[in-house]
């Protein structure tokens, strides 16, 4: 037992307990709620134990499942990947914990699922074997399923279906690459399998977490998926889940196909490029507050995207930063859009409007958040950006240039739906009975908004702890 | 005279306990008296599947080489037992399932055909030439048919009944004609001397080699040959289309396997193309027919079409890891099968009606263990990991890619996300429907639901294995490696 294992089975155990323990509602949300905290005390304990001056792999456990195609359980962590659980446990607690406040429904499959699926995503950052690796991401899968399913809002069956055939979709794609990789290579170990240049299989990965993140032009279940699920769902898809493309990026479709990966630099990069703008756009043009959210939630994977494929340092330090970046400010935006939609009964830029007035929590709190979101100097995502703009300016100014493009449009969206909800005239859905922020409320969101102040002021915390010596070459060998 | 054959009663001890059993349901049937029938017949039938079971495990652990036994009218081998242990849990969870079946005449001898077509399926694995081989396909074949009918005051199961008798017959006949063909081109009924025998028409072996295939699809309800299979499995009493839809596509396709292997190595090329195709129409059928399918035994029947063409893919590998692959895959997939069929009985009997789609709106919250299990099922039907399903599927995808046919592969990709649709559905029915449609489709006028022990705890155990057999793979698959190692492939 590593601690690896425990940050994986902790959540699944806790899940376990709290679907089956009969309690009334309130303890089993809170329950629910304990086993996050404790899944974020033990990744403190990893963390403050880890080497980050080594690149390998750290905290591994490995024994075998089935030898005759050789698949073993084997999990461990790099420091990069460190940071990417990191994020996870700490949106995943706090979703739980919004969980808990808005009461929901049947609280004890709620609380179970949730915790399964903070499990999926800390064993699918953690997998060294492919075949492990698929049965995470598949496993992240079905809780999402059921709680979008069950919890979401009227459109939520066709939100369902949609993110399951696209995700599907990617993973049966996915699938049929790792059986011609594990049985071609007589292996599915990440560690000890060699690399291939196979194109195919490479391009079954790379649709798979392409959906995933989602690049332009699979984002088609994105809108859905985070406007009808429940607002802490939607934290955690979109801040956390997606960034198992990260993983998948980095860990397989690069480390383990670095010849396909090179000839398809320039196309993915140009799908990110567009992705980053096209999102931008559309964040720009949404009509209400999850439609931004789930659409700069979009350009920034292209931005972070972009970042991997920069193929040095500079970007790849930056696209881990912007994905722990990325993850706190989508988890804060959408619990603050669960607040605000609590208060008002909707997210329609049309019927909100000077919140602001009276509420003085939630106004700095989203004022905050908005200013980090935007990358303004200073704060971590503006490091994040400007290191994957400086890494990606190796392959070309021009995705640089729209890089910083979209900076822009990234501040004009912002700025837009911060007005829309906090400043202009009163809108018909903002009563005066719609009060600040409760303490309970502040509980879960301040704490995300220190992590982010706290990058903001120290970003080098991940950045320098990401890959501690070349990145491309920790790549190219500690990887492999 | 006639030199009598030395007789390895160990070999056969697993067809004759089943057959014991299945002689004390029929004898209880008339002898004791009225209230102890039903008791009696399941009783002894359970009994007779668990002794079976057992005895097909020692046959299994005591053979350490393959070999024909009986003047070579039999086999013995690892690969038949370890069906047999397959087979005989398969009929012990059915008689758990069917327990709970409300049926005012014939309970004993329900219990009675059921243990002899199973006994039928175990004689039929273990054959070793064409006359065994049709003698127990007809023996089981002729159970099932009057099962099927069992319900005769139910104009369904009749229809059923008779429409498997006719289609059935049909089958029989045609794999009857072709071992005739078989044996007019090569002189030989037994496997290995047909592999082994000089060839005097190429042509008559090959098309005897046809229709013994087409004879085995009928069976195995694969596409083309599956026009029987959604009627039947619908009219069908639920837990015999339970009993069916694990047991005889299980025995079928391992027979499938064993005679194209040991009878026609030499046709390798031939055959594999034939199996591969009827993979692919199988696949394309019953997925895309179970698409618009409102009724759930209808699905699941499609459905069930889907997984013989899943299945037939590692046949049509032809190689070591698709004969471990097929053993595997009879696992969770049988105790999926069984499990859903249950499921579905269950419901059946709380609506008293067919369950559609819609009749199972809410179920998931009403009856929260057989929920959950049937979503278990549902989603290991779809290959999702978590269960044996998905692991089935990755080893018959990896037989496949293993022996060159990559394509095999994409195919069954393509049809598992087609699949998803109707699986997911089933989910969706029962867990995510509005509560104003909740409202509209609740039938039960109060009360709590029948309370059913025996059907609760036989789709427990197809949970648990449905679950188990992908965390716990590796003592299985050392079982289905040996078992496959006994074939020539």
């Amino acid at each position: 037992m590593s601690l690896t294992d425990g940050l994986i089975l902790l959540p699944l155990a806790g899940a376990l307990v709290v679907w089956l323990a009969p309690l009334p509602r309130e303890l089993s949300a809170g329950l629910a709620f304990l086993v996050a905290l404790g899944e974020v005390a033990l990744w403190i304990t990893t963390a403050g134990r880890f080497d980050f001056g080594d690149d390998g792999l750290q905290f591994a456990t490995s024994f075998e499942w089935f030898d005759d195609l050789g698949v073993s359980y084997h999990v461990g962590l790099f420091s990069w990947s460190l940071w990417l659980v990191g994020v996870s446990v700490v949106v995943c607690a706090a979703a739980l914990g919004y969980a808990l406040v808005a009461g929901r429904d049947r609280a004890r499959a709620y609380g179970g699922l949730m915790l399964f699926l903070t499990g999926a995503i800390v064993a699918v950052f953690a997998a060294q074997d492919l075949l492990l690796f698929y049965v995470a991401f598949e496993a992240m899968l079905i809780p999402i399923y059921v709680l979008i399913g069950v919890w979401g809002g009227p459109g939520r069956l066709g939100a369902t279906l949609k993110f399951v055939i696209y995700t599907m979709a990617g993973s049966l794609l996915m699938l049929a690459a790792i059986v011609a990789y594990g049985i071609g290579q007589g292996t599915f170990s990440l560690v000890d399998g060699p690399t291939s240049d196979n194109v195919w299989i490479f391009l079954g990965f790379a649709v798979a977490f392409a959906v995933k993140a989602p690049l332009f032009p699979f984002h088609g279940w994105l809108l859905d998926a985070y406007r009808e699920s429940t607002p802490e769902v939607a934290a955690v898809l979109s801040g956390v889940v997606s960034k198992a493309a990260v993983y998948g990026f980095i860990r397989i479709a690069i480390a383990k196909f670095p010849e396909p990966a090179d000839d398809f630099t320039v196309p993915i990069l140009v799908l990110a490029a567009v992705g980053l703008a096209y999102g931008s756009l559309l964040a720009f043009r949404s009509p209400d507050f999850r439609g931004v959210l789930a659409y700069s939630s979009m350009a920034q994977m292209g931005l972070i995207v972009l970042g991997i494929f920069a193929f040095n340092d500079l970007g790849l330090d930056g696209a881990i930063l912007q994905a722990v970046n990325h993850g706190l400010v989508s988890g804060t935006m959408f619990l603050l859009a669960a607040m605000v939609e609590r208060r008002t009964s909707t997210g329609d830029f049309d019927r909100l409007g000077g919140m602001a007035k009276g509420r003085p929590a939630l106004a700095t709190l989203l004022m905050t958040t908005g200013i980090i979101a935007l990358a303004v100097p200073g704060a971590a995502t503006f490091a994040g950006e400007f290191a994957i703009l400086a890494g990606v300016f190796d392959q070309g100014w021009g995705y640089a240039a729209i890089g910083a493009a979209a900076i822009v449009l990234a501040a004009m969206y912002v700025l837009r739906l911060i007005s829309a909800v906090l400043h202009r005239a009163r809108g018909p859905a903002v009563s005066d009975a719609a009060l600040d922020l409760r303490p309970a409320e502040l509980m879960i969101v301040v704490p995300l908004v220190v992590c982010l102040l706290g990058l903001s002021a120290w970003p080098a915390l991940v950045s320098d702890r990401a890959f501690p010596n070349d990145a491309a070459t920790a790549i190219s060998e500690a990887l492999r | 005279m006639i030199p009598t054959p030395n007789v390895d009663w160990l070999a056969l001890s697993p067809v004759l306990a089943l057959l014991g059993g299945s002689g004390v349901a029929l004898l209880g049937a008339v002898l004791v008296p009225r209230w102890m029938r039903r008791a009696l017949g399941a009783a002894a039938a359970f009994a007779g599947f668990v002794a079976a079971g057992i005895l097909a495990g020692i046959v299994f652990d005591r053979t350490p080489e393959a070999q024909t036994i009986i003047a070579e009218s039999m086999v013995r081998d690892r690969f038949a037992a370890l069906t047999q242990i397959i087979l005989a849990a398969a009929g012990a969870l059915a008689v758990l399932v069917s327990w709970g079946e409300r049926r005012r005449f014939h309970g004993a001898e329900y219990y009675a055909l059921l243990a002899a077509a199973g006994s039928g399926m175990l004689f039929f694995v273990q054959a070793g030439n064409l006359m065994t081989l049709f003698l127990g396909l007809e023996w089981f074949s002729l159970c099932l048919y009057v099962l099927c009918a069992m319900d005769t005051e139910r104009e369904t199961s009749l229809e059923a009944g008779l429409k498997y008798l006719i289609v059935g017959s049909f089958g029989s006949g045609v794999l009857l004609f072709g071992s005739a063909l078989v044996y007019g081109a090569t002189g030989e009924l037994g496997f290995e001397a047909i592999a082994g025998a000089d060839v005097t028409s190429d042509a008559l072996l090959l098309a005897g080699l046809a229709m013994l295939i087409a004879g085995f699809g009928f069976k195995a309800s694969a596409a083309p040959f599956h026009m029987w299979t959604p009627d039947v499995y619908q009219g069908a009493p639920t837990s015999v289309t339970a009993f069916m839809s694990a047991a005889t596509k299980a025995a079928a396709l391992a027979v499938t396997l064993r005679v194209l292997v040991t009878a026609f190595p030499d046709q390798e090329e031939t055959w594999r193309i034939a199996v591969a195709v009827l993979a692919c129409a199988s696949l394309a059928v019953g997925n895309l027919a179970a698409l618009v399918q409102r009724d759930v035994k209808r699905l699941l029947a499609y459905s069930s079409v889907s997984h013989a063409g899943f299945m037939l893919i590692a046949v049509a590998a032809a190689n070591e890891l698709g004969g471990r692959a097929l053993l595997y895959y009879f696992i969770p997939y049988g105790a999926m099968s069984i499990g859903a069929f249950a499921v579905v009985a269950a419901r059946e009997r709380e609506l008293q009606r067919p369950v559609t789609l819609d009749g199972l709106a809410g179920f998931g919250w009403e009856r929260p263990f057989l929920g959950v299990c049937m979503w278990a099922f549902m989603l290991g039907f779809a290959g999702f990991p978590l269960t044996g399903g998905f692991l089935g599927k990755l080893y018959v995808f990896s037989a496949a890619y293993d022996s060159g046919w990559w394509w095999l592969v994409v195919v069954g990709v393509v049809a598992t996300a087609v699949s998803l649709y109707y699986y997911l559905a089933v989910v969706r029915a029962m867990y995510m429907r509005s509560e104003l449609e909740l409202r509209l489709a609740a039938p039960v006028a109060g009360g709590s639901p029948p309370s059913d022990p025996f059907l609760t705890l036989g789709t427990g155990a197809c949970l648990a294995v449905t679950v188990g057999s992908f965390f716990l793979v590796q003592p299985l698959i050392d079982l289905a490696k040996d078992a496959a190692a006994q074939l020539p492939l």
